[in-house]
């Protein structure tokens, strides 16, 4: 190994022994919902909860905020928490943070013609198979009952000798 | 050098794979043995190239060589061998490595114990595989060699992604991989089939075991990816909805239908095309989900490392296999012909109704998936779709399709008896009514769905089990005969109702943690006490513990119940200075099978901590119900039928079945 290397891995030791000291001193993330953030009342708190479960956090991946430990999401559930204070209801919060931030922060998006073919999807597509599945079974059933050609007299009588043969 | 043999065994491999997705297929159409028979050795020769190349990899890594970019990049030479061994593929290049050893693992074992497979579908099955193969090699080489040495090696690495320094690890990956992967198979037979244009029961037979195996590694692989996410992210979530999990939800979904209707074409030689295009469709979804965490296209502790080029070159695999599958489909598919007529009622008709649920199902997760990042891209909005858009649509497709699954393996083949099956189904829908009367009278009723929940999943249980003994002829013969006949009960049904019952299992858990978990959220100082249902807790204190790589502020919390010390949960934070990253490890205890969920907040200068406890009552079942799924897999896997090589029609049969 070389000086310069040696100098490097120095260097690098010094950064990553300082980096644990800050990363000891400085106050670790909040995790989800906090103890100081719930609410005396007991009904908004369980209100406010029903609300965070549905509503992203928007700096995290596919997370509500009542899940996240993000600063934003902390951010997010104290003003849900000061709405529903001030008495707002459910849906007046969700609109005060949709005009806030955009449709974004909403996890489950709202039916509208943007998200017809999203909300559409299954239901569409469960109605299309079954008809299509219907629609096959009926030509089955023609391509099965066109299959089937009545016996000749000679074919009949054949069987009913056999029949008759058996039953002895 | 161990490198350099490495990177030079995988483009050995690479070599060979384009060799054996030439030669036979040209074979197969000139009806020349030896061409055809170029792929056996080609392929077994590209397992151990591939073998190589990830030995040597693996070498690497377990001696710490700070000199390739790799192991830099996720080890450190403190961290506990296991993990030096799980981060070979803890990372984006060594992933894809494991990846096309899993690839070449399975077309080294079609070509091993394929000796009685038709020589053709052999050859042509082999090519596709080595197609697959060979794209992926170069993809490995072009975008992501994890080979790559540096000119100054430092003196430590860079350490393992602390999420990613678990148990989990060992296990998540390999059995997912080994999932998408094995999907493959079914793949190559499906393109094999669709390029001879012909296609018998005899093709089910061959397809179903591989299709079995992969849908039991990829149900392991969800199973365990679930419980670590629970365990390790600390707020005892199993399931996010997120982009990530439903890129391997989805194949699951086509999977267990393509397995379902694979039943129908081996007994019954109906279903043909629609299994075909399953097939392609599964693959196509392990694709997909591999494109859709690889490419960085969703961010999370998936993607390893986010390339705008990787993700243009799946992109392109991607657009090749599944656009060449699909078109190779709608060219050649009208050739097979279609056979084994059926009634609407009918077991037959069961699996159709199977399909048409999990389809929609897996199309439901698919469009939710990639909606956003579809309207983004058309009209610029930005959409979140998440947790409770999937639990809307995709909740109430799999309660109707679950309250289907215990008639279906109760219907004749042809043309059942609805009426008849309902009647024997008596015993099922009583427990499943007493179920829902019990939770109702018994637990706390609150969530008012959540009885129904219990009652369904009674019902499924139950259904499973009267499967069993309506085949066994139990209640009804004497204990004997019915043992005897439980004794010749083909293992494949005991498969089936083992799954069923795994089923119910699974959902009796779900329905036990969504419904009933309670939490607290407090502040405690050394000394404190708290209660949740009916335990207590005590706060003994906070003390620093040192690991091999990290600093851990450990917690200490007896549990009592009544006066009876319980035990001592310690739930952590923990610090990896090379990474400047902390974790919360969760402390759990299991009780029966519901847990005491333990995880750690904010610790305060006065000595106090913020803690989240959670019960989570029968959250177990969750798990064990998958496993239970995976041994129904299994069961079925050793029947006879298909251990057996080469299928001839039973002559009994024959002589019974009316002519049609």
């Amino acid at each position: 190994m070389t000086g310069v290397g040696t100098a490097e891995a120095w260097l690098r030791a010094f950064f990553f022994a300082a980096m644990f000291l800050v990363s000891l001193l400085a106050s670790a993330p909040a995790r989800a919902v906090e103890p100081d953030e719930i609410l005396p009342d007991a009904s908004l708190e369980a209100r406010a909860r029903a609300l965070s479960h549905n509503l992203r956090c928007m700096v995290c991946q596919n997370q509500s905020i009542d899940d996240s430990n993000a600063p934003l999401a902390r951010d997010l559930r104290i003003l849900v928490r000061e709405r529903l204070k001030a008495g707002d209801g459910d849906d007046q919060v969700i609109d005060f943070l949709v005009a806030r931030y955009g449709e974004f922060v909403l996890l489950k998006p709202r039916l509208a013609w943007h998200t017809a073919i999203l909300w559409g999807a299954p239901v569409f597509l469960l109605v299309a198979g079954a008809i299509i599945l219907f629609a096959f079974a009926r030509r089955r059933d023609g391509a099965a009952a066109s299959a089937v050609v009545a016996l000749s007299s000679q074919e009949q009588a054949r069987v009913s000798q056999l029949t008759q043969e058996h039953e002895q | 050098m161990t490198a350099e043999i490495g990177h030079y065994a995988l483009v050995l491999a690479l070599a060979l794979a384009l060799v054996q997705g030439v030669v036979p297929v040209w074979g197969a159409r000139v009806r020349d043995a030896h061409l055809m028979g170029v792929a056996v050795p080609t392929a077994l020769a590209q397992f151990l190239f591939v073998a190589i190349a990830f030995a040597a990899l693996t070498a690497c890594y377990v001696r710490s060589d700070f000199s390739v970019i790799n192991v830099v990049e996720n080890s450190h030479s403190a961290m506990p061998l296991l993990y030096k061994f799980t981060s070979v593929w803890g990372n984006h290049e060594g992933s894809m490595l494991l990846w096309v050893l899993i690839l070449t693992f399975f077309g080294a074992l079609v070509a091993a114990l394929g000796t009685n497979l038709p020589e053709t579908l052999k050859a042509n099955v082999l090519a596709v595989q080595s197609w697959v193969a060979a794209a992926f090699f170069l993809f490995i080489l072009l975008t992501s060699n994890p080979f790559l040495r540096l000119a100054e090696a430092p003196m430590e690495g860079r350490d393992l992604n602390p999420v990613l320094q678990d148990i989990g690890l060992a296990v998540h990956p390999p059995m997912l991989y080994l999932g998408y992967v094995g999907f493959s198979i079914t793949f190559s037979f499906a393109v094999a089939a669709l390029i001879d244009g012909r296609i018998d029961p005899a093709w089910a037979r061959w397809v179903r075991p591989w299709t079995l195996a992969a849908w039991m590694c990829l149900t392991c692989g969800i199973a365990m990816g679930s419980f670590w996410a629970y365990y390790e992210l600390g707020w005892g979530g199993w399931w996010f909805w997120d982009p990530v999990e439903n890129a391997s939800f989805m194949p699951w979904l086509a999977g267990t239908a393509l397995l379902h209707s694979a039943v129908v074409m081996e007994k019954r030689d109906a279903l043909k095309v629609w299994t075909i295009l399953l097939a392609v469709i599964a693959f196509s979804l392990s694709l997909v989900g591999t494109f859709l965490v690889r490419s960085g296209v969703t961010v999370s502790v998936h993607t390893f490392a986010n390339d705008p080029t990787r993700g243009v070159f799946i992109l392109a695999i991607l657009t090749i296999f599944i656009g060449g599958g699909l078109a190779l489909f709608a060219w050649r598919a009208p050739l097979l012909k279609q056979g084994g007529l059926f009634a609407p009622i009918s077991r037959e008709g069961a699996l159709v109704l199977n399909n048409l649920f999990l389809t929609t199902a897996c199309a439901t997760v698919f469009i939710g998936t990639l909606y956003p990042l579809a309207l983004e891209a058309l009209t610029g909005e930005k959409i979140s779709v998440g947790a409770p858009f999937f639990n809307s649509t995709f909740g109430p497709l799999m309660v109707a399709l679950l309250i289907a699954v215990p008639f279906g393996p109760l219907l004749a083949w042809k043309r059942g008896d609805l009426a008849g099956v309902a009647q024997r189904l008596s015993a099922a829908f009583a427990v499943g009514v007493i179920g829902i009367a019990a939770t109702f009278a018994y637990a706390d009723a609150k969530p008012v769905l959540a009885p129904f929940g219990v009652g369904l999943a009674f019902f499924v249980m139950a259904g499973a089990l009267t499967d069993i003994a309506e085949r066994t002829g139990l209640f009804r013969l004497s204990l004997g005969t019915a043992l005897a006949r439980a004794a010749g009960l083909p293992r494949s049904s005991w498969g089936t109702a083992c799954a069923h019952f795994g089923l119910g299992v699974t959902l009796l858990g779900i329905v036990g943690e969504t419904g009933w978990s309670a939490e607290r959220i407090v502040t405690l100082k050394p000394g404190d006490a708290v209660s949740l249902r009916h335990y207590d807790l005590t706060f003994d204190g906070l003390a620093p513990r040192d690991g091999p790589n990290y600093r851990e502020l450990v917690a200490k919390f007896t549990v009592h119940r009544g006066g009876d010390v319980l035990g001592v949960l310690e739930p952590a934070k923990r610090s990896y200075p090379a990474r400047a990253t902390t974790t919360t490890e969760a402390a759990l205890m299991t009780r029966g099978v519901s847990q005491l969920y333990l995880s750690l907040g904010d610790n305060n200068s006065d000595g106090s901590v913020a803690v989240r406890i959670y019960h989570k009552p029968l959250v177990l079942l969750i798990w064990l119900g998958a496993l239970v799924m995976v041994t129904g897999g299994a069961l079925s896997l050793s029947d006879r039928r298909l251990r057996v090589g080469a299928p001839k029609p039973a002559s009994r049969r024959d002589v019974l079945q009316p002519a049609e």
